[in-house]
């Protein structure tokens, strides 16, 4: 019992100091290797790099790159289309419905080489990690991700609930996939 | 409050010394065992402990400023990075103010009110027990966490933006709000103790004008905690609730206030400078008149010092703010009120020299580390009136100018008071005297070491170096007074080392001090060192401000308790007149699982705010166990 | 300034730093009149302080005349010697009383000499980020204005206004040689006025603790005769000149085209980007990140390769270049002056 609890408290405290890691330079081997993206032909789902597990996936579940991942969303005009999450000229973010996959690595894709129908690419404008940081961070705004590492609001005028209060669409049963 | 009826057989003047000490002993003492020592709620055990955790964090405390000074020894060093540097300056801070200072001064109280005002045990005694638990596991999750990567790097005063939601990301920001509301807790139900304690069970006769001046300190620390605590509480809390659940009391965009931040959390962080400063002038007191060998100078101008000080403490909160662009004309003023309090400084100053120089001093450690405290207080005075003006305070505010002055202040006013403190009384709480001869060595190296490492950094703030920078150009010419710096903190640490050593040392090994080896006039030094069980066999009876001096013989007892049950005295709040006769609770261990439960909570409303919800129910369930009636005489009361 | 009394703490100082050469972030080495207006004040209270904590120091040491080897009985009580003491308290008490409302008198005065407002001040906007400096020297003609960063120039005896907006978390503005430090609060407005009577470069550093690289936020405030202001004026208000070589025209190619741009201004050219300092003159500045590299082709090169190591935690990501890539940016790049 003794010993379960302890591997127990050990685990929290790994996960804990993933998760409050500040990771603020990656190799650049590891940098090219994160833009390795075996993406289906269609250009949605598909297998992550290598290397983003071995990292122990931090663009999902580290606070500090969550957070740089939500500056992002602001300073690359992100609200333009999607708004805070709620959609507007682009489709919104919160339903719990994507289009393209709620896996990170569609996400990804989609910021990266954009899609139709107006999605931009971002790939000249940010990047490789700076794309996983959004990725990570905009597939919090949906349903299926904790949200207890991201941060829950800006320091601005706020347009809806705290990010921290479930998306209005969690009860929407998630599509099949 | 009750008078049990009168049972002639059971009364404490029917029997003798010895049988009294028995019977006395068989009521009061805990017992052997893990369990009794996790339930007990003697005050001079919960006060050991209490001193020895808060020593703990002292020497943690002070290891992560050596960890500091090696970072800082040379410009653009890389002895640790940015983000852990921060994490190390803001524990060192928060450690220091929230897990050493405070507590220890209450842990010293805690230990010695009751013995000083004469009464067997400390008022609320399982809400004593229950600070002591609250205090421990706030420490445990303030440093656990710095230990799993998690501290909070947002500076011990925690500004608002940089620890709100958008600029902290993560959980550190909300384990620094919670560790506040962990040791607030804690320090909040000592003084409300404290100040029962002082005002209800002083012994009889002990009017206010007889109350030893440690007590009357205390006594107005008390009020202080009561009064600043508060407005922490409020401000961590709107802190954690703008970061969790996405409030807005801070955010400017939605009508919140940045600045709002800053004045509750310096209406408390102000209070608090004399919540840990004047506990040690009522040390320096005690101090004084024993090692002068003479009553002290000015009783009622040292009282009225301190209780003007408490009262000035609170109107003063600004000056950390005279660059925040608030109106000039209001600066001015909080200028006035912050020199002011230099005024009632001054007159305790001058009392104790006046003491001095009238008595006969004797050049005990205890009185060396008064000597100390004189020389860098007083300086640290100087820098404080300097701080205080508005535009002095432009040029040196949030530099290592007033890293200078505050150590100045808390070191050389509060902790050099302490060590001195720790040295007079460790034959009171141990029944051994600790070395003088190392004493020595401790005052002179922590005295010349302490000297040195912060008088240059007066020099540095003004030469332009700012405060909390990780490292610094080599280009700025601060590095070979850094050098200097941290070389003189290794002599400031060896200091504490030695102290710490003679301290443990003399635990076991230091010579049997006898009750009361340096002749002192208070009631603490009226019973055996160390202290029975249950304090005083007979409550003293006191007819001066110091009974041992003028009742050398024998003291006056007051006789009429009943021995068979826990019982302390009531008497009146001026003049300590008899009132009743109070039943003290027995041990428990309902605080140790109302402590458990209430800390689960707190960490776990970190994550959810459900955690508000469902673990109020273990709380609600702990705090039944507690109040449950039991059926014993105690509770029945 | 003309004649300053003592200069005892500046004289301290330099033999603390084992006389080295001219600080240039010195509230003991002012540049201007408010700065010196302070040391003056600083002096005063550092004299005043001084000799008072001298005197009761001596008091202190005096009270040992009489101390005794071991514990004795406890004196006497007698009334009768206490009058002495009695009155020397008293004495010092109301001593304390005088000089604490001097001092406070004197901060009073001072205080509202630092508040000047001047018509013909020269108006600067500055927006302190994380962790870098971005000064917009203001116009009425909107043409005029242009904006740098982590370097100003000002015109030697005029004032300059400075309004103060921090856009995220608070910062403090600092330039010890000039004056005071004044906050930059998100929400709210502050504002400082500055001279520099003379000519030189002060240091300026950020002085509230704002994050991870609080450390390395400085600016520079170059204090220049008036003609000579005028001239730096005029030559940052143009845009950014055609790369002259083959190689910094590659630079700017890839400028435009990678990430650089969607961060980073570059008048005349398509970038446009507001997250970072405008570059349009950055090779016309001394120092590049805030005060962390002295401005050289090879600092340009080594920051834009690998940012994270030399500044961490700093908002300017890693774009991979190849080197053919970075010397042909760094070309560029020291070509904008």
């Amino acid at each position: 019992m003794t010993r379960r609890l302890l591997i127990l408290a050990g685990l929290l405290a790994l996960a804990a100091c993933k998760r409050e890691q500040r990771e603020v330079r990656l190799d650049p081997p590891a940098l090219d290797a994160l833009d390795q993206v075996a993406l289906m032909p269609n250009g949605i789902g598909g297998a992550p790099p290598d290397v983003l597990p071995a990292l122990g996936r931090p663009y999902e579940t580290n606070a500090y790159q969550l957070s740089q991942g939500k500056r992002l969303y602001g300073w690359f005009n992100c609200t333009g289309c999607h708004a805070n999450g709620g959609g507007n000229v682009g489709p919104a973010l919160m339903e719990g419905w994507w289009r393209y996959g709620p896996d990170v690595q569609s996400i990804f894709a989609s910021i990266r080489d954009g899609r139709p129908h107006g999605m931009p690419a971002f790939k000249d404008k940010l990047t490789t990690e700076q794309i996983w940081q959004l990725a990570g961070y905009v597939q919090t705004i949906g349903t299926y991700a904790a949200k207890t590492a991201a941060p829950t609001r800006n320091d601005e005028m706020q347009s809806r609930p705290s990010e921290s209060r479930g998306p209005a669409g969690a009860d929407i049963a998630p599509p099949s996939r | 409050m009750s008078v049990a009826p009168e049972e002639p057989e059971v009364l404490d003047r029917r029997l003798d010394a010895a049988a009294l000490d028995r019977r006395l002993d068989a009521v009061w003492q805990t017992p052997r065992g893990l369990w009794a020592a996790l339930a007990t709620v003697d005050h001079k055990i919960i006060g050991r402990r209490y001193i020895a955790t808060a020593f703990v964090f002292l020497a943690l405390g002070g290891l992560l400023a050596v960890a500091m000074r090696l970072q800082l020894a040379r410009p653009e060093a890389r002895v640790m990075s940015a983000d852990r540097y921060n994490q190390v300056f803001t524990m060192h801070g928060a450690n220091m103010m929230f897990l050493f200072a405070v507590p220890v001064m209450e842990a010293m109280a805690v230990y010695l009110v009751p013995l000083m005002v004469g009464t067997r045990n400390i008022a609320f005694p399982r809400l004593n027990a229950f600070s002591y638990w609250m205090y421990v596991a706030g420490g445990i999750v303030l440093w656990g966490a710095f230990v799993f990567d998690m501290g909070p790097d947002i500076g011990w005063f925690a500004y608002v933006p940089l620890s709100g939601p958008q600029y902290a990301p993560g959980k550190r920001a909300d384990i620094w709000a919670q560790m506040i509301t962990f040791t607030e807790v804690s320090a909040l139900a000592v003084a409300v103790e404290l100040v029962v304690t002082i005002f209800k069970q002083r012994a009889p006769g002990m009017s206010l004008d007889r109350i030893p001046l440690f007590v009357w300190s205390m006594l107005v620390t008390s009020f202080l905690i009561i009064i600043a605590m508060p407005a922490i509480m409020v401000a961590s809390t709107s802190l954690i609730l703008d970061r969790l659940i996405g409030t807005h009391f801070f955010n400017p965009a939605e009508g919140g206030d940045v600045l709002l931040w800053q004045h509750l959390f310096w209406f408390f962080g102000h209070p608090e400078v004399y919540i840990i400063f004047l506990p040690a002038v009522g040390m320096v007191s005690t101090l004084v008149v024993t090692f002068s060998r003479r009553p002290v100078f000015g009783y009622l101008g040292l009282v009225l010092a301190v209780i003007s000080t408490g009262i000035l403490a609170f109107g003063l909160w600004v000056h950390h703010m005279f660059v925040t662009g608030l109106p000039r004309l209001g600066e001015s003023f909080f200028t006035g009120s912050s020199m002011a309090i230099a005024i009632p400084s001054g007159v305790q100053i001058f009392c104790w020299l006046a003491t001095l120089w009238s008595g006969r001093p004797v050049l005990k450690v205890p009185l060396l580390f008064v000597y100390a405290f004189l020389f860098t207080f007083v300086m640290g005075g100087m820098t404080g009136v300097m701080v205080a003006s508005v535009p002095f305070d432009t040029q040196v505010h949030d530099t290592y100018f007033v890293v200078a002055h505050f150590h100045y202040v808390l070191v050389g006013g509060a902790v050099f008071p302490l060590m001195g403190a720790v040295y007079y009384w460790f034959p009171k709480i141990t029944g051994r005297l600790m070395s003088e001869r190392v004493g020595r060595w401790v005052a002179g190296l922590v005295f010349v070491g302490f000297n040195l490492t912060f008088f240059p950094m007066h020099l540095l703030g003004l030469a332009g170096m700012p405060r909390r920078v990780y490292t610094y150009p080599a280009e700025m010419q601060w590095g070979s007074v850094n050098l200097f710096i941290s070389l003189s903190a290794l002599v400031l640490a060896s200091g504490f080392l030695l102290f710490f050593w003679d301290a443990f040392r003399s635990l076991r090994h230091g010579i049997p001090a006898g009750d009361n080896p340096w002749d002192a006039p208070t009631l603490e030094w009226a019973t055996s060192s160390p202290p029975p069980s249950y304090n005083f066999a007979r409550l003293p009876v006191v007819s001066s401000a110091y009974p041992l001096w003028d009742e050398r013989d024998a003291l006056s007892v007051a006789t009429g308790l009943r021995p068979d049950r826990r019982e302390v005295l009531v008497s009146s709040v001026a003049d300590a007149r008899p009132e009743a006769r109070e039943s003290s609770p027995r041990n428990s261990i309902w605080p140790l699982w109302t402590a458990i439960a209430t800390s689960i909570m707190l960490v776990w409303s970190i994550f959810t705010p459900w955690a508000v919800v469902w673990g109020s129910i273990p709380i609600a369930t702990a705090l039944i166990g507690w109040f449950w009636p039991k059926g014993v005489p105690e509770d029945d009361a | 300034m003309t004649a300053r009394p003592l200069r005892l703490p500046a004289l301290a100082a330099v033999l603390a730093c084992g006389g080295c050469g001219t600080p240039w972030q010195s509230a003991l080495h002012p540049g201007g009149a408010q700065a010196g207006g302070l040391l003056d004040l600083i002096t005063i209270f550092t004299a005043v302080c001084g000799i008072v904590w001298l005197l009761v120091m001596i008091v202190t040491l005096l009270t040992l005349r009489r101390r005794r080897a071991g514990i004795e009985a406890p004196l006497p009580r007698d009334e009768g010697t206490e009058r002495r003491p009695r009155r020397a308290v008293q004495a010092a008490v109301a001593t304390t009383v005088v000089i604490i409302a001097g001092l406070t008198l004197l901060s009073f005065f001072v205080t509202r000499g630092l508040t000047a407002d001047d018509p013909q001040a020269l108006v600067v906007r500055v927006r302190a980020y994380q962790w870098w400096w971005e000064f917009t020297y203001q116009d009425p003609r909107p043409d005029q204005a242009f904006t740098v960063a982590n370097e100003i120039h000002v015109p030697v005896g005029r004032p300059v206004r400075f309004l103060l907006e921090a856009p995220d978390v608070i910062h403090s503005f600092w330039v010890p040689s000039l004056a005071g430090k004044q906050d930059l609060i998100p929400g709210r407005s502050n504002e400082i006025t500055l001279v520099a009577d003379q000519p030189g470069v002060y240091r300026g550093q950020c002085a509230q603790f704002c994050g991870l690289q609080h450390a390395h936020m400085a600016f520079l405030v170059i204090a220049e005769p008036p003609d000579r202001f005028a001239a730096w004026q005029v030559a940052q208000r143009q845009p950014a000149p055609e790369p002259a070589t083959d190689e910094a025209s590659v630079g700017r190619r890839i400028f435009l085209a990678r990430q650089c741009a969607a961060c980073h201004t570059i008048q005349g050219t398509t970038a446009s980007g507001t997250l970072g300092p405008d570059l349009t003159h950055v090779a016309s500045r001394r120092y590049i990140a805030a005060g962390l590299l002295p401005t050289t082709r090879g600092s340009l090169a080594a920051w834009t390769a690998d940012p994270q190591t030399l500044k961490p935690g700093n908002n300017m990501p890693m774009v991979p270049l190849g080197s053919d890539e970075l010397s042909a940016v760094s070309a560029y790049l020291t070509s904008l002056r």
